[in-house]
């Protein structure tokens, strides 16, 4: 079976003073109906890896690839208008913090509705219920009431149930999870991740979960990439982290801490190792 | 022993109604009490100005050659021998009884005046700030939406000249191009000379009275006057407005939701007008009520050059001739409007934004 998503060698670069700076650096992975986890340090690629896929890296931001393939579809070919009916309708993304990444002067119904809308043609009344069910299925009680209630009015947690739900209304085959759970606290995350998690295999999506929580990768996901300086330096099955080869990847794990552990020093990553410079 | 259950949230309700009528009513009490007290606050700033000026406004009436007893006798009728606080008191009383004063060098209550002079100006300041909104608001969000393009460079240079060309100059060429060479507006004044005085002012708007009377012929040429300067105060403010949306639009253009909304594949001109733009008009009311006021304050290059009979022109002429009660009645004038466009503003912006309900 082909892959649903397929990227080959991409790469993506912004211009500076100094010339042009690639913070991806030729990057390939194959997804099938799974969940990916994309670990990394921050400025490591991970993100921009997500929004490529989508193309919404905006000009003089410059993204190449040898292939870019969704479900036999060349993303690099297609015009913006191509990309629109993809986007939220064939994949989707959840981003990092809801106090940022919801519209705060719209409604969040008006916002979840706003995202079945744009791809189908549906009367008020269908959308409405569209949009409670949704908001149910994401354990918000009382919809009804959030509905109608601006994001600045709900908590961290319930603003990115919120988002999840926006995002998965209109079906999505593809989920991007760009740290779901990095600006929230410790309580919801797993709460958020469960309910993710639980759509995803409902539905049978593929899900890209982006963070750089090396556990919560690992406990979420099939298979794992880890990135480190816009190149991918290792890619191995959820359950094999601990058989990682690469030093960055030994790094990380070595600096965990452990419950109980009676170590005097966490080790610190030694990034001559690979860095070579 | 327990209460029915349905009456109680019965009556939980209709608490809570009630509740919220108070809080209105209470919002609206705070509101008007605010305008009050702001006004007083300005009453007081007239009042101080009219003490500290170095004008003794019984000279100006009775002029210098007058004997100290006719002097005198002034200072009396005027009430200015009475201590200071009970001469604020007067001026309140009096200002909210409608009376301003006589201005000296016109001869008429300053109230009379005003009303002459401050529609000439409202008229000409409601005219530009709509043409600089009119224009200004898309131009600006124009040149966000495709930052670093032509279009964007064409923007920013207009509006730098907006920024930098002398008003008057601009009202000469204005008045030299589209009127001496072309034809096409008509000269200074606000009407032509035969049509002078044909309608009877009821609101001071000479487009608002020539409809009232049913003059359509006053009406165009009022606009044939009204149109050269109101447009050259117009770029004027279209500069500013321009280059203040582009700015909040690129702030608006950088933040997640607008992301969120492409995610959610959103078209663009979507993203543009509902998501980046819809949270930026608060800002941008500010932005508009403050140039408006402005306007509203008459310029007097502007009017000066199209011989405009403005609340500039007129501040101006009292200032010359040390005509306090009229500078006083000017400067209070200017103060109320911008009182009142500032109330008017919070009003917007509890009506546009959630988060400040």
């Amino acid at each position: 079976m082909a892959p649903m998503l397929s990227v080959k060698n991409l790469r993506v670069s912004f211009p500076t003073h100094r010339g042009r700076v690639e913070v991806v650096k030729g990057i390939s992975f194959d997804l099938g109906r799974e969940r990916l986890g994309i670990v990394g340090e921050s400025g490591s690629g991970k993100s921009m890896t997500g929004r490529a896929i989508l193309k919404l890296i905006r000009k003089p931001g410059l993204v190449t690839a040898d292939r870019l393939e969704f479900d036999g579809i060349d993303l690099r070919s297609q015009s913006d208008r191509q990309m629109r009916a993809i986007r939220g309708a064939r994949i989707s993304m959840v981003m990092q913090d809801p106090k940022f990444s919801l519209n705060p002067v719209m409604t969040i119904g008006e916002q979840i509705a706003e995202a079945v809308v744009t791809h189908e043609k549906l009367g008020r009344s269908a959308v409405q219920e569209r949009m409670l069910s949704m908001l149910e299925a994401v354990r918000i009680n009382d919809p009804k009431r959030v509905a109608g209630l601006y994001p600045h009015e709900v908590s961290g947690g319930m603003g990115q149930r919120i988002m999840i739900a926006m995002m998965l209304i209109p079906g999505p085959e593809l989920l991007i999870a760009d740290e779901p759970t990095s600006a929230l606290d410790v309580s919801v995350q797993a709460q958020v991740l469960d309910i993710i998690d639980n759509l995803v295999m409902a539905k049978g999506m593929g899900l890209i979960l982006i963070s750089h929580d090396l556990n919560l990768v690992s406990r979420y996901c099939d298979r794992i990439l880890v990135m480190n300086a816009g190149t991918v330096v290792e890619e191995c099955a959820a359950g094999q982290l601990e058989q990682a080869q690469h030093p960055y990847t030994r790094g990380l794990l070595a600096a965990m801490p452990v419950i109980n552990e009676t170590r005097d020093e966490l080790p610190v990553l030694d990034r001559s190792q690979w860095a070579g410079t | 022993m327990s209460q029915n259950p349905t009456t109680a949230a019965t009556v939980e309700v209709a608490g809570a109604a009630s509740r919220r009528t108070r809080r209105r009513l209470l919002a609206i009490l705070g509101f008007v009490a605010t305008v009050l007290l702001t006004f007083l606050g300005l009453l007081a700033i007239t009042f101080f100005i009219g003490r500290v000026i170095p004008i003794d406004p019984v000279l100006a009436v009775v002029g210098d050659r007058a004997s100290s007893e006719v002097y005198e006798a002034a200072r009396v009728a005027m009430g200015l021998d009475q201590p200071l606080p009970i001469q604020f008191v007067h001026y309140v009383l009096n200002v909210f009884s409608g009376d301003l004063g006589q201005s000296v060098s016109t001869g008429r209550s300053v109230v009379e005046d005003l009303s002459r002079f401050f529609p000439a100006t409202l008229e000409m300041a409601t005219i530009g700030i709509i043409i600089g909104v009119v224009l200004g608001v898309p131009l600006g969000v124009i040149a966000a939406s495709r930052q670093g393009s032509i279009i964007d460079q064409i923007i920013r240079v207009v509006g730098l000249l907006g920024y930098s060309m002398p008003a008057f100059w601009l009202g000469l060429v204005g008045l030299a191009v589209f009127y001496a060479r072309l034809r096409w507006v008509g000269g200074p004044g606000r009407l032509d000379i035969f049509y002078d005085g044909l309608v009877q002012p009821v609101t001071g708007l000479l487009l608002v009275d020539s409809l009232l009377a049913g003059e359509i012929d006053i009406f165009w040429n009022a606009i044939t006057h009204l149109i050269l300067p109101a447009s050259v105060l117009g770029f004027f403010s279209l500069a500013y407005i321009a280059r203040m949306t582009r700015s909040f639009m690129l702030d608006q253009l950088s933040q997640e939701f607008v992301t969120t909304a492409r995610v959610k594949g959103v078209p663009e001109r979507l993203v543009i007008w509902r998501h980046a733009f819809n949270p930026i008009r608060v800002p941008l009311i500010t932005v508009i009520g403050l140039s408006y006021a402005g306007l509203l304050e008459g310029s007097v290059m502007i009017e000066t050059v199209f011989s405009w009979p403005g609340i500039g022109n007129y501040l101006t002429t009292a200032l010359l001739n040390a005509d306090m009660n009229a500078v006083l009645g000017s400067t209070l004038v200017i103060g109320a409007v911008f009182i009142f466009i500032n109330k008017i503003s919070d009003v917007l912006y509890r009506v546009l934004d959630p988060r400040a309900r």
